[in-house]
């Protein structure tokens, strides 16, 4: 198998006083989706933060693409060539979706192939181009979030909860995304609560619990387990139908 | 491809006038006021003189006031020693025109105004490499600490005034206006001094070149979007400290160029009279709303205009009736009349 495109090795991160993670090990392969379980609150966001620079690890390293990035100021962590779309989706509401887009771009005026491709993927965001994103809904503030990311090739998509309190319809729209996303051969390490989603779209998982790694498999093994989604994430399969 | 999401026609909601109008009251209070001014002035060349000058007080207040609300916006960065740019901008300017004395004493409008420029590109590039040095020894090792930055910065300001004593000396320093910008027109029976329609002017300049950055180039955009998220502008990849440097830079430069104006406008500098802007300068900032330029503009036209009509009418109630202002709209809107949305 080729060199992971991201790397964690026993990494350690402190929020104020609280040891959150406590050393996690993560190998997230090239043009794969990886997908990063665990019940609330154990640490999945905090590994995303921290690889992308927004938290600092005090202890172990991380690696993208060979280099060390560990303590590499996050604009240079992004340029590296990291997609990022946060939890809490980090939308400029002032700013209008073209003018969020286009930030996005870092490096020079958007593709307007992959422009369009985007706008088929998510219509709304095509409709009110030229709108104030804070004016949004949250589902479409969510697919602006997730097509920043996407209107550059990166060589990794970090991907936090891109179906938080969405309606099933949207669901499958941001789930058909990032399908295409991933069929282009993209690198995804993608944090999902929603397990038919997961199941969909994952090749490998992981599952944290409590600021550790404890499983990592391939997704397929974990999605014919009950007993151990049950015994890794407090799940049952039916719950999830 | 199968089709992508749900079908969407979205509609245009029916707003109240109320809520159409909601966006534009900061706009709407300019003219209200200047209204009101109208009422509480009987004579309309007075009022008309009056207008004027607060407009191009208003102005001014902008220009020096226009870097604080990005500063602070940007980086979340109370700088009580903005005023000292103010008054170096001032000394500077107000020497190189002094050291041009014949070309700002001759009657010609085109050597008074190379003068001016002359007077401008000095205070604004001191100014400028000052709120460099500033940045980098003052500000930045207390990013995130706002007590510190207020004594800090309190303490720059106290550093520099002196400085400004030890080059120039105690006294304060009379300059009189070039010949062309001296006097005033007849306009409707009102006085307007010419000096006055300049500083409108300019400001209307500055006003809208900070828009056009801000709305029209990447680098705005930047900034606007670090004013509201900046943990997620790093996270596309650009340097915030970078841009928020050149924004502490930009801003110093026009406290400047507002300082050789404002030393213009009274005929008088002193090292202190930056500091003693710096009242007017929050109001402005906090009732605009803190990172918010067109708040800030608005702002500055509101407490120009106050100040002069209420000057005129009782002169000891012109500082509490801006005060008072900034009560009455902080009651409206709390967090000042275009809040800028902040992340978190
Ligand atoms: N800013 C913060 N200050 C203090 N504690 C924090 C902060 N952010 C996160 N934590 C704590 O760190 C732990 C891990 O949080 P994290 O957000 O990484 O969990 P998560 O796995 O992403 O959870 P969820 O599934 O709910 O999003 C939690 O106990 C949380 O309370
Ligand atoms: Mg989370």
């Amino acid at each position: 198998m080729s060199e992971p495109i991201l790397k964690l090795e026993g990494v350690y991160t402190n929020i104020a006083q609280y040891h959150i993670l406590q050393g996690v090990d993560l190998e997230v392969p090239k043009g794969a989706v990886t997908m990063l379980l665990g019940r609330n609150g154990v640490g999945k966001t905090t590994t995303l933060r921290t690889v992308i620079g927004h938290w600092r690890a005090h202890k172990g390293r991380v690696l993208f693409d060979g280099e060390d990035i560990t303590a590499l100021p996050t604009p240079l962590i992004a340029r590296a060539g990291l997609g990022f779309v946060p939890e809490d989706m980090g939308i400029f509401s002032d700013l209008t979706v073209e003018e969020n887009m286009v930030l996005a771009a870092i490096h020079g005026p958007i593709n307007s192939a992959r422009l369009d491709w985007i706008f088929t993927a998510f219509p709304p965001l095509k409709t009110f181009w030229k709108s104030e994103a804070g004016n949004l809904s949250g589902g479409q503030k969510q697919m602006l979030s997730i097509a920043r990311a996407m209107v550059e090739e990166r060589k990794l998509y970090l991907i936090d909860e891109p179906t938080k309190g969405l309606a099933p319809a949207i669901v499958s729209t941001m789930a058909r995304a990032l399908r295409e996303l991933k069929e282009q051969g993209a690198s995804i390490l993608l944090v999902e609560q929603n397990f038919a989603v997961a199941r969909a779209l994952g090749d490998t998982a992981n599952v944290m619990d409590d600021g550790r790694m404890i499983w990592s498999g391939a997704m397929a093994e974990l999605s014919g387990d009950a007993t151990l989604q049950e015994r890794l994430m407090g799940l049952s399969l039916d719950a999830h139908h | 491809m199968t089709t992508a999401a749900p079908k969407h026609t979205p509609k245009m909601a029916e707003l109240s006038l109320g809520q159409r109008l909601a966006p534009w009251m900061p706009v709407l209070l300019v003219p209200v006021l200047v209204a009101l001014g109208a009422l509480a002035i009987p004579q309309t060349s007075s009022w008309l003189t009056l207008t004027v000058s607060g407009l191009a007080m208003g102005m001014m207040i902008f220009i020096m006031a226009s870097g604080l609300t990005l500063v602070f916006g940007l980086m979340d960065v109370i700088n009580f020693g903005h005023g000292a740019f103010v008054s170096i901008g001032a000394f500077v300017g107000v020497s190189v025109l002094l050291m041009l004395g014949q070309m700002t004493g001759a009657p010609s409008l085109g050597l008074n105004l190379i003068a001016l420029m002359l007077a401008v590109v000095g205070a604004m590039a001191a100014t400028g490499a000052v709120g460099w040095a500033f940045e980098k020894v003052i500000v930045m090792p207390v990013y995130g600490h706002h007590l510190k930055q207020i004594l800090v910065t309190m303490g720059g300001l106290i550093v520099i005034e002196q400085l400004i004593i030890v080059l120039w000396g105690p006294e304060e320093i009379y300059i009189t206006r070039p010949e062309a910008l001296k006097g005033a027109i007849t306009f409707a029976g009102a006085a307007l001094e010419k000096y006055r329609l300049v500083a409108v002017v300019v400001g209307l300049i500055v006003f809208a070149a900070m828009r056009f950055v801000l709305r029209r180039t990447k680098i705005g955009l930047i900034v606007r979007a670090g004013v509201q998220n900046g943990e997620m502008v790093e996270a596309l990849g650009y340097r915030l400290r970078r841009v928020f440097v050149g924004v502490f830079i930009a801003g110093s430069a026009l406290a400047g160029l507002g300082g050789v104006m404002w030393g213009l406008y009274q005929e008088v500098i002193t090292a202190h009279m930056g500091n003693d802007a710096m009242i007017l300068i929050f109001i402005v900032v906090i009732i605009g709303g803190l990172g918010s330029v067109e708040g800030c503009f608005i702002g500055a036209l509101l407490v120009g205009l106050m100040q002069n009509y209420v000057a005129y009418i009782e002169p000891k109630a012109a500082l509490i009736s801006n005060i008072a202002l900034m009560v009455l709209i902080l009651m409206w809107r709390p967090m000042g009349m275009i809040p800028v949305v902040k992340a978190k």
